[in-house]
């Protein structure tokens, strides 16, 4: 266990070296290169080069890596020149935002999809497991934006029983002091994940019903309840926390959705507009800290499954 | 792995009866007074025959046609002009001139709805088959070569896919301003990473195979193994990934349009269409410009995922028969 867990995690620190070469190859990718992004295109040739001396973008591009690596080892993401702060101090003032809304978007998804999952595993093959199949095929092929827009229109246009816009505070407190505001982006998320759970919960269930500890307990005489409930459901639950673990680029991009949609002003909203802006530091240092929550969101994953599933053993 | 010769006192003939293959053809069959039970069929075949008592796969098929026929023959029977803006039939509401009336520059929403449907085909279609051309190739090759190739290949897969795909394809979007060639592209760029992890895998165990370690035995080339042995065997998980990966660069797509950064005028896809029509949403009940892009997204890409599943049974049930 001790040893697969080193060479896990030796393996997330070769990903992640990879991903910090893919991250600077896509500063360069832009035509004329960062600092045209930077400048725009009027900026004449003596000017670019000034800039990309002081930054240090005519250098050697391994000397520059080394530089950008030294960078990210302090902390620093980099400094947001369209905005005139750092990218860290960005972070510090959106992120908490975004994660109450993944936060209580997943709490609400897994609510409903986990016993629904369980149930329609129990009717397999009824009306009512047909109907929410249906359910989970349109949360799979509506795009987040438009569910959360039809929301507004209905919810908030049509009727005025909720607010279209999302709590505008900048403080944490702000946001959460203003609940009702939160309501029809947190149904917007946890549509977007319930049909994951609700669907891996029902195979998962149907997997483990005709497994051969199932049998063994109703030989025993345990009631259906408890067979379905303490053997099977803890079982199953398994694949959940995996799942969990996995789904974090899912849940990125459904909070850059709905935060535009609702303009909710966390990293999902501050991302889409450094994307209006071509503030590629933004960017890049968003996407940086969205893939090392990945990464550790993965490995988090497979440490949980070997450690709740005794039956898997890694040499 | 060692060249197998026959035993000298074994003769030729009986290396040829059914142990040396394990299938009987036709004349050996006949030779033997074997009647075959039934006449026998293709794997797609057998494949579709399965597809084809799901109900619900037929009907999805029958989506996909119409979408088809309608944005791409649908322009011939009617027309409309989706070039210039036309001031005068604003927001107009639907009418026997304009069924689904028009939009905030006067362009004919239903027509829009053809044009933006032949992008959002389009680019959905060949985003997939770049994908998982790309994704199966590296992945069949990663899988068959193995050791320390193997794990230096699936890292550099596994960098990509830890980059939240959307953040990427966003950036990728601010750089290029794309077209629908460079869209497909840049959605492929992160698709095949997920279609090269799978067909890895199914490399994995294709590659102990006999008649693929007989590829070997025969002295033909590894990269002869792969493509003619080993993607050919593992075409059902191909085929299904590049259905749903259909589905799946659609919705892409109509995110990038509806942030703003996909498909750009006067060219469109279903996604921009709508982020034209939410500005509207709230000044008045502009409806044909909101639910019409809206649920041929959903249509579309139901159809597809439902068609993947199927293909999926399709292709078990093939091989829980056999």
């Amino acid at each position: 266990m001790i040893g697969y867990l080193i060479r896990r995690i030796l393996q997330a620190i070769l990903v992640t070296f990879f991903v910090s070469v893919i991250t600077l190859l896509l500063v360069h990718l832009f035509p004329g290169g960062p600092i045209r992004a930077l400048l725009g295109p009027r900026a004449n040739a003596t000017e670019v080069a000034y800039y990309n001396h002081l930054y240090g973008y005519n250098k050697p591009i391994y000397v520059q890596y080394i530089k950008y690596v030294g960078q990210l080892l302090h902390g620093n993401l980099g400094y947001s020149v369209k905005l005139n702060q750092t990218v860290t101090s960005e972070i510090a003032s959106d992120l908490p935002k975004t994660v109450v809304l993944v936060f209580l978007g997943t709490a609400v998804s897994l609510i409903f999809g986990i016993p629904l999952g369980v149930y329609q595993a129990v009717k397999r093959y009824t009306v009512t497991d047909y109907v929410l199949t249906g359910v989970s095929f349109l949360g799979y092929a509506t795009p987040t934006f438009f569910f959360a827009l039809l929301l507004v229109e209905w919810f908030a246009v049509d009727t005025h029983l909720f607010p279209a816009f999302a709590p505008q505070g900048t403080t944490i407190g702000a946001v959460l002091s203003d609940p009702q505001a939160l309501v029809l982006p947190v149904i917007a998320y946890a549509f977007l994940l319930y049909a994951l759970w609700s669907r891996y919960m029902r195979s998962s269930v149907m997997d483990n019903l005709v497994q051969d500890y199932v049998r063994t307990a109703r030989a025993k005489g345990a009631s259906e309840r408890r067979v379905l409930w303490v053997h099977v459901f803890r079982n199953s639950l398994i694949s959940i926390v995996t799942l969990l673990g996995l789904s974090l680029p899912t849940l990125v991009a459904g909070a850059i959705f709905i935060e535009v949609v609702f303009n909710y002003p966390g990293m999902g909203l501050a991302f889409f507009q450094a994307a209006q802006n071509v503030d590629l530091q933004t960017l890049l240092g968003f996407t940086l800290l969205g893939t090392a929550a990945t990464i550790i969101g993965n490995l988090l994953a497979d440490v949980g499954y070997a450690v709740l599933d005794p039956r898997v053993r890694y040499s | 792995m060692a060249m197998i010769t026959p035993p000298a006192d074994v003769p030729p003939e009986a290396l040829q009866g059914p142990d040396a293959g394990g299938v009987l053809t036709a004349t050996e069959a006949a030779k033997l007074g074997v009647e075959p039970t039934q006449k026998p069929r293709g794997m797609l075949r057998r494949s579709w025959e399965v597809f084809a008592e799901n109900k619900l796969a037929l009907a999805s098929l029958g989506i996909v046609l119409f979408m088809v026929l309608f944005t791409f023959v649908g322009p011939l029977i009617y027309h409309t002009n989706q070039v210039n803006t036309n001031l005068a039939t604003y927001l107009c509401k639907p009418s026997a001139k304009h069924l689904l009336g028009c939009n905030e520059v006067g362009y004919d929403e239903l027509g829009r709805l053809m044009v933006g449907g032949q992008t959002s085909l389009e680019v959905g279609v060949a985003a997939a088959v770049v994908a998982v051309m790309i994704g199966t190739l590296y992945g069949a090759i990663s899988g068959f070569i193995g050791g320390a190739v193997d794990s230096l290949m699936m890292r550099i897969v596994d960098a990509g896919l830890a980059i939240p795909y959307i953040m990427v394809i966003i950036i990728l979007s601010v750089i290029y301003h794309p077209n629908p060639a460079i869209m497909i592209l840049i959605i492929a760029a992160f698709y095949w990473l997920g279609v090269a992890r799978l067909v890895r895998g199914e490399t994995l165990t294709l590659r102990t195979r006999e008649y693929v370690q007989a590829v070997k035995v025969v002295g033909g080339s590894g990269l002869r193994a792969v493509i003619r042995h080993v993607v050919p065997n593992a075409i059902g998980t191909i085929i299904v990934q590049a259905t749903f990966a259909v589905a799946d660069s659609i919705l892409i797509l109509s995110g990038l349009g509806f942030l703003g950064l996909g498909i750009t005028a006067p060219a469109t896809d279903w996604g921009s269409m709508l982020s034209g029509g939410l500005t509207y949403l709230q000044g008045g009940n502009y409806w044909w410009l909101i639910y019409p892009p809206g649920i041929a997204i959903i249509l579309t890409c139901i159809a597809f995922n439902f068609i993947g599943d199927a293909l999926r049974d399709a292709f078990e049930t093939r091989l829980q028969r056999r």
